[in-house]
């Protein structure tokens, strides 16, 4: 915790203090302002929206619009946002438990060919999902599976991709394996071990997963565009996208719903931002 | 099994092995191993290896989805060669991707830095900085269409203030991949997070060590941080040019390609050939090709990374 300094001289003052936090004020105020601008259109009567000149921030504050979101035709918010809701959680619960196992597996057992496999595991992060999507909507499209949030779900629950597997074989490594053998001592399977000893000491690298899993599968867009084509099935990006595009939703309804769009995520950033500041380091300083 | 035992890190000699071979309790550990890391290698077989491997063999097909895929060889390689829409692509997603690349660099060090500074609610501009990085895909892409709107748009309804006529951003052709580019500023604060932790590594000795020989603060920069650096700045490049060829989202939300295909970047093209035309095979290529860039550009940095990257190590051995 920094404290101000007692004592400032004006050199200091001057040449360090208020041009540091001017600077600072400028990248902040660039950063944020379009979401500012984006969010604060969505509380706007219509008019105010689109006056010339320009209204920059909001004279009339009006929820008409997030009350209009509810009823617009053909476009069953609630479903779409269950929909996606469904898909996160689905993902989540896939990763934490696939991937923490699979990393147990690789941390805590000897067997041969580990290494190596991990070396696969590290080296799968290098083929991007455009390689192998088409092969993969082949796949889900013999399996019956598109239109369904199967094709979004499933995938997860088979080792929850390498980045996370490595993410929890870092934390496990880091867990003493003398807890593994007193449990071993006082009769404790494997699996025992993986869930009563290790899962339950594994709540930080858990939470780093979930905030990560969380915006990555709220955000996304590609897979859904690929494996959810029926109105009615899709998530809330992909149903937002598609009617902008298709039925030009009316110009005001963009501003609301993609600032609806934005809340969760802002939340889950807030609520767990220290996970994910964590987790964005380990994706980035490590191999 | 005595193949695998060869490899044994346990340090025993190769013929005690052979004699003794695994005992029960050890192949009952290996058995277990691979159980636990199940989920995993199906996984890989069904999603990645199989996938992959049929990539590579509906790109040497025509496969419309309706009739069975027809083998044509090297056809569809040789049909890119002649496609200047391949090309085009390819042009355009290299540039942004190093364009980008580089902004995020540059911003990110410049950020890291500054929040790096021990002053009273420093923390409350970090967080500032890395908000925007956590909102991604549909919902920030009509953002981006909105604020960069020709008309009515954000950027060019601040620029009338100051008396400019700004350009029509995403509608013009020559101006829509420098918009693209220039977006990636507001996801500088991802490289910022880990710059910032690169720079928190650096000892502190090192500085004041320089402080005592004279060296001002732009010499300390060249000469300790960003030397030290050079490892996550290399990890970032690698990565960063590998997503930035991704890009995807943004581009077919907010231009679809256009106009006149300007932002026809590499995947959106490969989209196109595949769901839109249907092109299941040409565009099974067009991603072998993807991959082969993506592999390309690794094995390149990898490969000259001992000439740039420094690594701490280095000074204790």
């Amino acid at each position: 915790m920094a404290t101000l300094p007692i004592r400032i001289s004006p050199h200091k003052l001057f040449g360090y203090y208020i041009p540091l936090y001017l600077v600072l004020l400028f990248f902040a105020a660039l950063l944020l302002f379009p979401f500012i601008w984006l969010m604060s259109r969505s509380i706007m009567p219509y008019k105010d929206i689109f006056a010339v000149p320009t209204i920059w921030f909001p004279k009339t504050i009006t929820f008409v619009h997030f009350q209009n979101m509810f009823s617009l035709p053909q476009w069953p918010f609630g479903r779409y946002f269950m929909n996606t809701l469904l898909v996160t959680l689905g993902v989540i619960a896939g990763r934490v438990f696939s991937a923490s196992l699979v990393a147990f597996g690789f941390s805590r057992i000897r067997f041969p060919g580990r290494d190596a496999l991990f070396l696969l595991v590290l080296s799968t992060m290098m083929i991007p999902f455009q390689v192998v999507m088409i092969p993969t909507y082949i796949l889900f499209n013999k399996l019956g599976w598109l239109n369904t949030l199967l094709p979004l779900i499933v995938p997860s629950f088979f080792g929850g991709g390498a980045f996370y597997i490595f993410l929890f074989r870092q934390f496990i490594m880091t867990i003493p394996a003398e807890l593994d053998d007193a449990a071993r001592i006082d009769g404790c399977s494997r699996l025992g071990i993986y869930w009563n000893v290790i899962f339950p000491l594994m709540g930080p690298a858990t939470v780093t997963v979930v905030v990560f899993s969380f915006l990555e599968t709220w955000n996304d867009f590609l897979h859904p565009l690929i494996f959810l084509t029926r109105a009615g099935t899709q998530t809330l990006a992909l149903a937002l996208q598609q009617f902008v595009q298709v039925q030009f939703m009316q110009a005001e309804m963009v501003f609301v719903v993609a600032t609806v769009a934005m809340i969760p995520p802002l939340i889950i950033f807030f609520a767990g931002q220290r996970y994910f500041v964590e987790g964005m380091i380990m994706s980035g300083l490590k191999g | 099994m005595t193949v695998f035992s060869l490899r044994n890190k346990s340090g025993n000699g190769i013929e005690t092995i052979l004699r003794r071979g695994p005992t029960r309790l050890e192949r009952r550990e290996w058995l277990e191993g691979y159980l636990f890391i199940a989920p995993w290698w199906l996984g890989f077989i069904i999603f990645t290896a199989g996938p992959f491997l049929a990539a590579i063999y509906l790109s040497m097909t025509k496969y419309d989805l309706v009739t069975s895929p027809r083998f044509i060889g090297a056809a569809n390689y040789m049909q890119m060669l002649q496609d200047p829409l391949i090309f085009h692509s390819l042009q355009i997603t290299a540039v942004y991707a190093v364009a980008g690349v580089i902004l995020r660099f540059i911003v990110g060090l410049f950020l890291a830095i500054l929040v790096n500074q021990k002053v009273p609610i420093v923390n409350f501009f970090r967080t500032a900085y890395e908000l925007p990085t956590v909102i991604t895909g549909v919902a920030v892409a009509l953002m981006w269409q909105r604020v960069f709107h020709a008309e009515f748009g954000m950027v060019n309804n601040f620029l009338k203030l100051l008396g400019i006529q700004g350009p029509a951003w995403f509608g013009h052709p020559d101006w829509v991949v420098p918009t693209f580019i220039l977006l990636n500023f507001w996801e500088a604060g991802r490289t910022m997070v880990i710059y910032l932790a690169g720079l928190q590594t650096i000892p502190n000795e090192l500085y004041e060590a320089a402080t005592v020989d004279g060296a001002g603060n732009f010499r300390k920069f060249q000469h300790i941080t960003l030397p030290l650096l050079t490892p996550v700045i290399f990890f970032q490049i690698v990565l960063g040019i590998i997503s930035s060829f991704q890009v995807f989202a943004l581009a077919y939300i907010i231009t679809q390609g256009g106009p006149a295909n300007s932002s026809l970047f590499y995947v959106l093209y490969i989209y196109r050939q595949g769901f839109q035309y249907l092109d299941m095979g040409y565009a099974s290529a067009m991603a072998e090709v993807l991959f082969l860039i993506i592999l390309g550009i690794t094995l390149v940095l990898w490969l000259t990374s001992g000439r740039w990257v420094f690594y701490m190590g280095e000074i204790r051995k």
